[in-house]
């Protein structure tokens, strides 16, 4: 199958006006010892009910988290996406344009990633974000860059609370530039002010933290935001965007640059992507900020409008001045989140945040109560909790997947001292009765192992 | 068409959409639970019903152009048909409602699928693997220059510290280098549009970590000396990248890696046919050669003799990681789709007819506009506007804002930097003859305005939503978040 349109008629017409005798003539510039002999070793085309029926078995040869009961988190949430969140994400008007370089032909792309920049700076309560970034971990890793240039040093501190691959990612990226990572260990799931003390001592340019961190607990922000500006750090935080329903965001404490992952506001987990890295900084950094700003203005005739603006940080216009290389973001990932926070709205929101704590407090208490669990840490959590297990985490899991059941994450392979532990996430998404089945099962293995 | 108001500017207090169960565990007090933690005051989302979101997002949608609209011959973009079979197989609950932690036991067709994907891009390629985990093609170009980077290092060349790039090459080419750490050093054009070889032999040296290279180049010329060219940079010990983003012109014509390329990517948002999205999701997926492999990101997808598919973390050479999990999944699955769909001689056809395409607007717009190299191009062609400039005072964004007029998304200008008044246009394999004719006719009826009645080109566009936007209000009144009124 194929989607040129072209005919053997249209081929013979378009050539005779070319002046040319056949496509091959065309290519003449392809060198004869580069070219390819005979074909790709691709396989055979296959027409749209062969296509389907072969994606229909690959996908089936999946466990989805509809046939089973999921209880993972770590960084990307199963949550509840109104049907109009796709309806409209799908509209090909949306899904099949390009970036918006031409205004007049890009309003409805260029209004909702305003209101998209709009939603991210009430939630964190901060004045700029940008169009998106790939994911939180590139977030991060372009924040702290961002905190280097600011500062004018060439040390980043990170909290080993923060995401184990948010940290690889930055390392990556840190690996690349002249500044040096330094992480500071946590105390009882939490950064402490002792993390300060550390990366002030090593010379940072910021402290990036997490919060709720990857244990899921929920970080003391206004503290350490406090104690980062009287030890003159950059406070750089990554926020999960539904604990803003419930939480003091980080804006208000007076964060520096604030990121994360937006995937839980409307976006599917699709095997780990594509994600949506939020960011978001005060004013007075706009000139090192990366990605994409659409910004309003008014056209020739005084009417509202909007455009992409402060392009002279891009690579495009900078080349290799530029703040940073992004361009391809996650429009279309900004989109569902506008969509999806639109439809929750203001009370919706507040509900989802309350009934992941209110339902995530449930499990841990029954786990501790009924199938011999601890809470790993003494520190208050959303959506997410370690909790540390009577038994090896990974056995525990194995004998859940023979009930249709995904345990928790298995901590162990991140952290050695807590390889007892397993990270438990309860949504919105799970019922009592999903959480007692999940409950009874551990007790049961628990007590059989 | 009217203007629409800010989703803020709607609804009322207390109106709602979704609608989520009520709680049902044992109720508890938030502050006893969150104690230590300060609580959220005021929240401002809108207020809205379902409909009203329906319909915002829907009037949005019909300020915009797209694909599925109309022709969109937006160079180096390669606006392509995005097909429909491929959105309802991203869609499928054993693709969309997979969480990546899960155990591998469970998403063995997911694993499957990246490793068929990364085995196809390896092979069209010409290159020994791939890795589908950059979100961008600017990502990839980063990834492939820490990948360099990294070879340099193990082999005890530390200094090898610039990055050579033609002038002609995307922002993002220099931007990527800079980022990664490296020097950039231009490469000039010679006078048939190509890589100047002499230049690059002088450039050339113990200090050249790479040469990044567009191949077609942004003028839509096939670099015929690339084998030279790559020689001249390996004999200087340097690798050479080949920026993938003008791939369709190559599919199943000629392979990067057979030309001596080290390191690709790809734009699986361009030549694999994945929508854009108005600016992503993407997927900048990157081939390697043999030397290279050990270098790819964490966790490589692979498969036992018994065809079992695994996540491998212990990679002591790997450069780590650029994606918090495997990358745009979906992305890649779509681009999967579009693979099995064309098959080997599809895939072909599709860089005959792009070649095709772009030569006949070539020909067409022969006499209307400057061509600066008016010669056999491959999926592109750039044309300028210095003629109607020079005579009339008409630029080539004039130009491009005057096609919105007759309903035709305008072609990319002022790149390739190298041509003056620059139109870049990739009218791509899947536009007919037609439609093909309704642009060139386009531009050949504003080619005419450009003598004729110049002040209606000038000051086009006059039918869109909104006319030319003040660029320059917008960077001095900074207005870039909609406020609440202080209460």
């Amino acid at each position: 199958m194929s989607y040129t349109p072209h005919t053997a008629a249209d081929i013979r017409a378009m050539l005779a006006v070319i002046g040319a005798e056949s496509v091959q003539q065309l290519i003449a510039d392809i060198p004869s010892d580069v070219r390819l002999a005979g074909s790709l070793d691709v396989p055979a085309a296959m027409s749209e009910p062969e296509l389907v029926r072969r994606l229909r078995e690959l996908a089936s040869s999946n466990l989805d988290v509809d046939s089973t009961l999921c209880f993972l988190g770590a960084g990307l949430y199963d949550h509840f996406t109104p049907a109009v969140v796709d309806a409209l994400v799908s509209r090909g008007e949306f899904a099949t344009a390009y970036t918006p370089y031409q205004p007049e032909l890009s309003q409805g792309v260029l209004q909702a990633i305003y209101e998209y920049q709009s939603l991210i700076g009430l939630l964190t309560d901060m004045p700029l974000a940008n169009a998106s970034m790939y994911d939180a971990a590139t977030g991060l890793a372009e924040a702290c860059l961002m905190a280097c240039e600011i500062a004018g040093r060439s040390v980043v501190a990170v909290s080993d609370a923060v995401h184990p691959r948010y940290r690889l990612v930055l390392e990556t990226y840190l690996r690349t530039s002249d500044c040096a990572l330094v992480t500071v260990p946590s105390q009882g799931g939490l950064t402490s002010s002792d993390a300060v003390r550390r990366a002030a001592e090593a010379g940072a340019a910021c402290l990036a933290f997490q919060s709720p961190n990857f244990f899921g607990a929920v970080e003391d922000s206004e503290a350490l935001i406090a104690s980062l500006k009287v030890a003159k750090l950059l406070s750089v935080v990554a926020v999960d965007p539904v604990s803003l329903g419930l939480l003091e965001p980080p804006g208000s404490f007076g964060a520096d640059i604030v990121v994360g992952e937006g995937q839980g506001l409307g976006v599917p987990m699709g095997f780990g992507g594509p994600l949506l890295g939020f960011f978001a900084c005060r004013l007075e950094h706009q000139r090192r900020f990366p990605g994409r700003i659409v910004g309003a203005t008014v056209d020739k005739e005084g009417r509202r409008g909007y455009t992409m603006t402060l392009r002279t940080r891009e690579q495009d216009i900078r080349r290799e001045k530029a703040t940073s290389n992004i361009c391809t973001n996650e429009a279309l990932m900004a989109l569902a989140a506008t969509v999806h926070l639109c439809a929750l709205g203001r009370e919706g929101l507040r509900q989802v945040a309350g009934l992941c704590l209110q339902k995530s407090h449930y499990a841990a208490e029954q786990l501790c109560l009924k199938a011999g669990c601890t809470l790993a840490f003494d520190a208050p959590y959303f959506k997410e909790f370690a909790i540390r297990c009577p038994a090896p985490p990974e056995r525990i899991n194995e004998a859940l997947a023979a009930q249709g059941i995904i345990g928790g994450y298995a901590l162990g392979r991140d952290y050695s001292a807590l390889s007892d532990c397993m990270l438990v996430c309860v949504t919105e998404t799970k019922s009592r009765a999903d959480i007692d089945r999940f409950v009874d099962a551990t007790r049961q293995i628990v007590e059989s192992l | 068409m009217a203007p629409e108001p800010l989703i803020f500017e709607q609804g009322s207090a207390g109106r709602r959409s979704a609608r989520l169960p009520e709680c049902d565990v044992p109720l508890r007090d938030v502050a006893g639970l969150l104690a230590g933690r300060r609580l959220r005051g005021r929240l401002d989302l809108p207020e809205v019903s379902e409909l009203d979101v329906v319909r915002h997002f829907t009037r949005l949608s019909h300020m915009n152009y797209s694909i599925d609209t109309g022709i969109y011959p937006l160079g180096s973009c390669t606006m392509k048909y995005n097909p429909k079979v491929n959105e309802v197989c991203a869609r499928l609950p054993g693709f969309a409602r997979l969480h990546p932690l899960q155990p591998e036991a469970t998403v063995q067709g997911a694993l499957q699928v990246l490793f068929e994907v990364q085995t196809m891009l390896a092979q069209i390629a010409g290159m020994a693997a791939a890795t589908v985990q950059p979100s961008a093609g600017a990502h990839g170009e980063l990834l492939s220059l820490m990948i360099v980077r990294e070879y340099h290092l193990s082999r005890g060349e530390p200094l090898r510290q610039v990055v050579l790039i033609p002038d002609s090459a995307h922002g993002t080419n220099p931007a990527s280098a800079a980022r990664c750490g490296f020097k950039v050093k231009a490469i000039p054009a010679d006078a048939r549009g190509l890589t100047d070889v002499a230049a690059l032999a002088r450039a050339a040296g113990p200090d050249t970590a790479a040469v990044m290279l567009t191949n077609p180049n942004t003028l839509g010329l096939f670099e015929s000396d690339i084998s030279q060219i790559c020689r001249i940079v390996h004999d200087a010990g340097g690798l050479v990248y080949c920026d993938g983003a003008n791939m369709n012109a190559l599919l199943g014509l000629t392979r990067p890696g057979d030309m001596g390329f080290d390191v690709m990517h790809f734009n699986l948002h361009k030549t694999f046919s994945t929508p854009h999205g108005g600016g992503g999701p993407g997927c900048g997926a990157i081939a390697v050669g043999a030397g290279l492999e050990p270098f790819l990101p964490v966790p490589v997808v692979s498969r036992s003799s018994e065809g079992v598919y695994s996540l491998c973390y212990d990679r002591p050479q790997s450069v780590g990681a650029v994606h918090s999990f495997y990358g745009a999944f979906l992305v890649a699955l779509r681009a999967y789709a579009y693979m099995l769909t064309l098959g080997p001689d599809g895939l072909r056809n599709v860089a005959e007819m792009a070649v095709l395409n772009a030569n006949y607007v070539r020909t067409r717009l022969r006499g209307l506009f400057d061509i600066p190299q008016d010669r056999a191009c491959m999926h592109e062609v750039v044309v300028s506007a210095t003629r109607q400039k020079n005579e009339n005072g008409v630029r080539a964004l004039d130009i491009s804002k005057r096609l919105m007029d007759y309903g035709i998304h305008p072609p990319t200008n002022y790149f390739p930097l190298i041509v003056p008044e620059a139109l870049m246009i990739e009218p791509t394999e899947t536009e007919s003859k037609e439609a093909l004719d309704v642009l060139c006719d386009a531009l050949a009826a504003i080619a005419r305005e450009c003598s004729e009645t110049p002040e209606v080109v000038k000051g086009a566009p006059h039918t869109t939503a909104v006319s030319r936007m003040d660029e320059t209000a917008a960077v001095r009144n900074l207005d870039v978040r909609w406020r609440p009124a202080k209460d």
